[in-house]
């Protein structure tokens, strides 16, 4: 280590600060940790823990209730529901997840752009977001899918969909954090001691305004899974073979008239622990981060 | 010699202009200590930033050394830049709370590519700074919001003078601070100021700091050339006048209050 380096040194790496952290959390954000943690393991390892064929039609085995072959018992064409669901839990958190990228992409690139532009730009970028905002966002996205499903696929329609809805609370987080970090003295003193335009933005904005957009992604997460599956239960989403959430439980809709409680359940209670467990963490990082932004950030 | 020649600034508010600075003159030599009084509000903070070559002036100019100032702030020349430093009122606002003290004093050689954050120079340059404005290598560490107010005035002194300046400007820089903690200050800025021959403007409030600190001190309300003066300036010394006195009398009784 250069003798900078020994002068300046961090105290501890990122892997002991995450420790350190998570040593006080309390007790219900320790257990939505770690069933998240099972919920992103299962998801990644789907293939692995379930070895069935998740489209694996078994005519002899239709509508069974939970077994120990079926854990989570079958579907009306025998499919085994253990499996699906956890291809379930793979395919709506990776929706949910670029979805929810997407988003903050777009509420980010508007935001800075707002904020650097000023003037005229600005009015109109924030009175667009205003629009935007007033939209129901649910019925502008099922009009996003009816527009972009042909185009984009079922996958791409509905990443579209949620990215292009889920923005604007974040552009307007993103904008008056950069006009209120621009007005800081501590920017004038970088200034007076040589920084230029690109030292600014990358040194003292950037660092400002990511703990934000952080947040703004892990709020959007559990939303866009239940978007995923809304538009999907409608028909609208994924294909009907795809094992998504929201396709499982409109399958349940139907064999619930059947008796068939189990296969609207189970996929039920993942969607809620996904969801759950997302919003508890960014619940908590909120109150942690920024108690002005418990108001706005409500997404 | 630092110039401001007839500067003019008026921001725009909520009903018009606000006239800041208004046709302002002063002059700084090298090795000076000039202190610039004025009650809050007449435009101490704005003159010290554009002669800092931090704000653009509306009318007026400025010149260091002989080199004129046509453009400013980012646009302004690294070099002609770090002539001027500025030390602002509150420490607090004045770091960025996301960077360590050590990297904030480092920052502005960093800033401006004179050296490396890994060069071993750097951390040499640092300690040696640390120790003459008075702060412990440990806290170098720390961020802003886990050392004091007059901790961190230190680290925003030593971060000014880093570059080498040829004039400092003190814009208030112990009104926040405890009596014992700004003599400290002031006497590692004589010191500094002695050895490297560095023209430092005081601006403050305090009619008495200014006197005994400074070799001449001028009155902001004095330096605009404005012919005549009406009825409302000479009620605004009138009562200058006696905060001046008030405050004489409060630093007479801190300083009793004081541990001998």
């Amino acid at each position: 280590m250069s003798a900078a380096g020994a002068a300046l040194r961090l105290r501890g790496g990122l892997t002991q600060r995450l420790v350190e952290t998570a040593r006080r959390w309390p007790t219900y954000m320790r257990v939505a940790a770690g069933v998240l943690a099972l919920l992103v393991v299962a998801g990644l390892l789907a293939n692995v823990v379930a070895p069935l064929d998740d489209t694996a039609v078994d005519l002899d085995h239709v509508l069974e209730g939970p077994t120990a072959a079926h854990p989570m018992g079958t579907d009306e064409v025998g499919r085994d529901l253990l499996t699906r669901v956890l291809h379930g839990v793979r395919i709506s958190l990776v929706i949910a997840v670029l979805a929810s990228l997407a988003a903050v992409a777009v509420g980010a690139l508007v935001g800075v752009l707002a904020g650097t532009l000023g003037g005229r730009a600005d009015a109109v970028l924030m009175r667009m977001t205003d629009v935007f905002a007033s939209q129901n966002h649910f019925l502008f996205g099922v009009l996003l899918l009816v527009l972009f499903r042909p185009v984009l696929g079922g996958t791409g329609a509905i990443m579209l969909a949620i990215g292009f809805t889920h923005w604007p609370s974040l552009a307007r987080i993103v904008r008056g954090e950069l006009l209120s970090v621009r007005e800081r003295p501590f920017v004038l003193a970088a200034i007076g001691g040589g920084a230029s335009r690109h030292r600014l933005a990358r040194r003292h904005y950037l660092p400002h305004l990511l703990p934000a957009v952080g947040l703004a992604f892990v709020l959007t997460v559990p939303h866009a899974v239940f978007h995923e599956s809304a538009y999907s239960f409608l028909g609208l989403g994924l294909e009907p073979h795809q094992a998504s959430l929201g396709n499982i439980l409109a399958d349940g809709q139907r064999s619930l008239l059947a008796g068939g409680w189990w296969i609207a359940l189970f996929p039920g209670l993942a969607l809620l622990a996904i969801a759950m467990t997302i919003g508890t963490i960014a619940e908590y990082w909120r109150e942690h981060l920024h108690p002005r932004w418990r108001s706005e950030l409500e997404l | 010699m630092l110039r401001a020649e007839r500067i003019s600034k008026s921001y725009r508010a909520s009903g018009g202009h606000v006239v800041a600075v208004d046709g302002a003159s002063l002059q700084l030599e090298r090795g000076q200590r000039l202190g610039l009084v004025g009650p809050s509000g007449s435009g101490k903070s704005t003159l010290a930033q554009v002669m800092a070559m931090l704000l653009a002036p509306d009318d007026g100019s400025l010149t260091v050394d002989g080199d004129r100032i046509d453009v400013w702030g980012v646009h302004c020349r690294c070099e002609l830049r770090h002539r001027v430093q500025l030390v602002f009122q509150s420490p607090r606002m004045a770091v960025d709370p996301r960077l360590r003290v050590g990297e904030a004093i480092l920052e502005p050689l960093v800033a401006s590519r004179l050296l490396a954050a890994r060069d071993a120079e750097c951390a040499v340059l640092l300690h040696d700074w640390a120790t003459r404005v008075g702060l412990t290598y440990d806290l170098l560490e720390r961020f802003p919001h886990e050392v004091s107010e007059g901790q961190l005035q230190r680290a925003c002194l030593a971060r000014a003078l880093i570059v080498a300046p040829r004039y400092l400007i003190c814009d208030e820089l112990s009104s926040m601070l405890d009596v014992s903690t700004q003599a400290a200050l002031l006497e590692a800025i004589a010191a500094i100021q002695a050895e490297q021959e560095l023209g430092v403007l005081l601006i403050t409030h305090d009619r008495v700091l200014a006197d005994t600190w400074c070799g001449e001190v001028a009155d902001i309300r004095e330096l605009a050339a404005r012919s005549g003066e009406g009825e409302a300036d000479a009620t605004q010394r009138h009562a200058s006048a006696r905060a001046a006195a008030l405050s004489a009398l409060v630093r007479g009784r801190q300083r009793r209050a004081m541990p001998p």
